[in-house]
């Protein structure tokens, strides 16, 4: 498996959220109420069991109380750090309702699992051998949940990727003052040290590896391979270079070294959490003015008003209703020519102006995965997204799928649960009970 | 992996956590769900002539915001049916036959005492717990500490029960007396397999200011409640602790009394519980918090080398000794790490205002207070009131001198150090 490079851009950051020391966590810890049938777990698209890991915090039981986190969600370590908590745990804690600071869930589980990693603690052991094998394609949170459930009950699992580096989003995605690379590639060794997971990267199924084969090598397949590129904006001057989409040019400052010197005003194009997410990355690695450049208002756009006032705070500008129509330039981008948008989102005339930019990020979604699939029979799409039943099954037989592809692009905790639930359905349908 | 299934007096339980003999344990359906959640055993609440409860019945003490650190309850022995109850027992030993159910009794004459103890073992009961111990309402009626203060009732009772009973019998002890050993004893001379201890203690919970009423109210009135929870562990540590450490005592012994967590629990098994019981927590949180009872007492035992309950129990009797029996010339000084103080300088005024001023201002205008060791005579005072975890400790110094303890001194042996903060 191929390593993290060192030499990092993002290693210039540091965490948004300080980690808990241990009187912190204890402090915080004992604040909790132990609710009953608690909000917070219901939050939890993994369902962990909130309160009681918080407890065994405040009686200084923090092995137990790891425990209970991996045992519900077994990337509980990323998902400490990268879920949404202000939306999901801590947004529904009942303290919110008291007027009273809620509890610092997110905080107290990134403690209780990075003393889990730093002590080596192991929690799982692979079930016995049931002679069935499952293939599982991505190697991003959805398979890697999946199939270390499905270790658990002693079926084998290959997991294949295109991509030289594993952990899929994780790894390439999250925000930096979130999570970093290598942090994240740890967390896939963890996962991977109950054994009998066979990790293949480099395969691109469909050119390396037929589908055809796949489907002969297992009893049973599951398709975790997230969401395709970033989508272009087709207007005149697309082609002009400092223009990338926005998730492969995170990937690129994530993994790599990425030279910003000669960029003094960037523009991200979207309202999203992946527009969020880059106009708050490019503050910090260095970019002197930021632009987000969103069609609709402040109150409609769809990244997370937390994440978007954190990145008011660290200086991010926004620009309203308009409607990139070109970009202007020569070789080079040097500005995004826009339209104002009315409340209906309709361009009004006579409002076109140039917004200076010298480096352009798309942030407008990804594409779907649909082509990809198409050598695999029976599997069955709706607008770009794989059609699963409750149980994460597709249309074809024998072939489960989770996270992105499914869901259309939502986070680690949902992909997650998903991938847990498939890999619950594929042992029943491998005669587990 | 330890084993935590627990022999007490021959009852026998997955594991040592029962639920004391109180509302948690008033019925079969809550104690089955108690066992489902992972308790080991479960006292049933106390049976006798069922009773007429009133409202209110519990009031708490909350201390600096943290909710009920001590609890008291009016509330008197099972008010359900006896048929009920013999029959809710019976299909609770029929589902869980390895859990331990033990069935705590409250009568008056013999003839009382050997109907129900026929009834409760015939319902399949693992063993009996003779309640001597209730210190409201019941105690009125002669029966409850009216029993547990009288060694000489407390025997002949206990021999009734032991007689009649072909199960272990467990006596509950009342800490409202003096000195818990002879009432152990007693129970001991009467038979009985086994102790538990301690039942609830003689309290006034609070007064509503307002209304100058106690609490808990009833109507105008109130009246003296048994008090527990949290609060009540060191007395309750200091009892089990009494009678594992006499030489005569020689039964085992079911802890009891503010346990809430598993260190409290090892606290009463290293001082001679071979089960512990919990009532107060479980009214606060509920069953589940044996969860991490079990998780944490396990750990425990791992990282303590401990592979059966057996091996804890008592482990930390031989260090409790006479007060005359301590080294006088074991000195320790307090140190305070400065780079974890957060400058509050309580340790400062408690050492100045309650203990033996030598905590000082720093002069270089530092918030790190500072101590004169020379002076400190390693009281612990300013550790404990630390809000920072081991930002205080408490430094062995090596004075020199031989270890010697007063009652040597007297004896004209061993040679003191001189007095600390003495003048």
């Amino acid at each position: 498996m191929s390593k993290i490079a060192n030499e990092r851009a993002e290693n210039v950051f540091t965490d948004f959220k300080a980690p808990y020391t241990p009187a912190q966590a204890l402090v915080e810890a004992n604040r909790c109420l132990f609710c009953a049938d608690a909000p917070c777990i219901q939050a939890c698209p993994t369902g962990i069991d909130i309160p009681q890991f918080i407890r065994k915090i405040a009686t200084g039981n923090v092995k137990g109380s790891a425990r209970t986190i991996f045992d519900s969600n077994i990337l509980g370590m990323s998902c400490a750090r990268v879920c949404p908590v202000e939306v999901l745990c801590v947004g529904k804690c009942v303290y919110n309702e008291m007027g009273v600071p809620p509890i610092q869930i997110g905080k107290l589980q990134r403690h209780s699992t990075d003393v889990a990693f730093d002590e080596g603690w192991r929690f799982f052991e692979a079930g016995a051998d049931s002679g069935r094998s499952v293939g599982l394609i991505g190697a991003g949170p959805a398979s890697l949940a999946a199939a270390h459930e499905l270790r658990r009950h002693g079926h084998a699992c290959t997991i294949y990727d295109k991509r030289s580096v594993t952990g899929g989003l994780n790894t390439t995605g999250v925000a930096p003052y979130k999570m970093k690379a290598d942090r994240s590639a740890d967390e896939v060794q963890w996962v991977l040290e109950i054994g009998g997971i066979d990790v293949q990267t480099g395969v691109e199924v469909g050119a390396d590896l037929s589908w055809d084969e796949l489907v002969s090598r297992h009893d049973a397949l599951l398709l975790g391979v997230g969401l395709g590129p970033d989508t272009e904006l087709p207007v005149d001057g697309a082609q002009l270079s400092g223009i990338y989409g926005a998730v492969d040019f995170i990937e690129r400052f994530k993994l790599g070294a990425v030279d910003l010197s000669d960029v003094r005003r960037a523009v991200v194009v979207g309202g999203g959490n992946t527009a969020v997410d880059a106009v708050r990355e490019l503050v910090g690695l260095g970019v002197a003015e930021v632009t987000m450049l969103y069609r609709g208002v402040e109150a409609k756009m769809s990244g997370y008003a937390h994440e978007w006032a954190a990145g008011k705070l660290e200086g991010v500008r926004a620009h309203w209703q308009a409607q990139p129509v070109a970009f202007e330039g020569q070789a080079a981008v040097e500005g995004v020519r826009c339209l104002r948008l009315d409340d209906q989102k309709q361009p009004i005339e006579g409002s076109e102006h140039v917004v200076p930019a010298d480096l352009v990020l798309l942030a407008i979604g990804q594409s779907k995965l649909e082509q990809l699939l198409t050598g695999l029979s029976g599997v069955t799409f709706e607008r770009g997204r794989v059609v699963v039943d409750e149980h994460q099954a597709t249309a074809q037989a024998g072939v489960w799928a989770a996270g992105d592809c499914a869901n259309g692009g939502k986070e680690v905790v949902n992909a997650v649960a998903e991938g847990k639930r498939a890999a619950l359905a594929i042992h029943a349908h491998l005669g587990g009970s | 992996m330890p084993d935590l299934s627990s022999n007490c007096a021959g009852i026998r339980s997955p594991n040592p956590f029962w639920l004391a003999s109180a509302p948690p344990a008033n019925s079969g359906a809550q104690i089955q769900r108690a066992f489902d959640h992972g308790w080991g055993g479960a006292v049933w609440k106390t049976l006798g002539t069922p009773i007429q409860n009133v409202s209110s019945r519990f009031g708490a003490v909350d201390v600096g915001g943290t909710r009920a650190v001590g609890f008291n309850n009016i509330e008197l022995i099972t008010d359900r049916p006896l048929e009920v109850n013999f029959r809710e027992i019976y299909e609770t030993k029929k589902k869980y036959p390895a859990h331990a159910v033990v069935v705590s009794l409250m009568v008056e004459t013999r003839e009382e005492w050997k109907d129900f103890i026929k009834r409760a073992i015939d319902s399949g009961a693992d063993g009996l717990e003779l309640n001597f111990g209730c210190p409201h309402g019941m105690c009125e009626r002669g029966m409850g500490s009216a029993v547990g203060q009288e060694p000489k009732v407390n025997e002949e009772i206990t021999s009734w029960a032991v007689e009649y009973s072909t199960v272990p019998v467990l006596v509950k002890l009342t800490p409202n007396v003096g000195d818990i050993v002879p009432h152990g004893l007693a129970a001991q001379r009467g038979g009985a397999h086994g102790v538990a201890l301690i039942n609830t203690i003689k309290s006034i919970i609070g007064v509503d200011i307002d209304k100058m009423v106690l609490e808990p109210r009833v109507g105008g009135l109130s009246t003296n409640g048994g008090y527990c929870g949290a609060a009540v562990k060191p007395i309750a540590l200091h009892m089990v602790a009494q009678l594992a450490r006499s030489a005569e005592f020689d039964i085992p012994i079911s802890g009891i009394g503010g346990v809430a967590n598993w260190r409290d629990a090892v606290e009463f098994i290293l001082l001679g519980s071979s089960s512990v019981q919990v009532c107060t927590e479980v009214m606060l949180k509920g069953y589940r918090i044996v969860e991490d009872m079990i998780e944490g007492l396990e750990e425990y035992m791992r990282s303590h080398d401990f592979a059966t309950i057996d091996q804890m129990v008592g482990k930390a009797v031989p260090s409790y000794s006479e007060w005359g029996d301590l080294d006088m010339n074991y000195e320790t000084v307090a140190k305070i790490d400065a780079s974890s103080c957060i400058g509050c300088q309580l340790c400062m005024v408690a050492c100045h205002d309650g203990a033996h001023q030598c905590i000082h201002q720093d002069e270089g205008g530092s918030r790190v207070p500072v101590v004169d060791e020379s002076e400190c005579v390693g009281c612990n005072l300013c550790q404990i009131v630390c809000p920072v975890p081991d930002c205080i400790t408490m430094a062995e110094v090596d004075n020199g001198f031989a270890p010697a303890t007063w009652n040597q001194h007297m004896a004209g042996q061993g040679k003191l150090r001189p007095k600390k903060g003495a003048h």
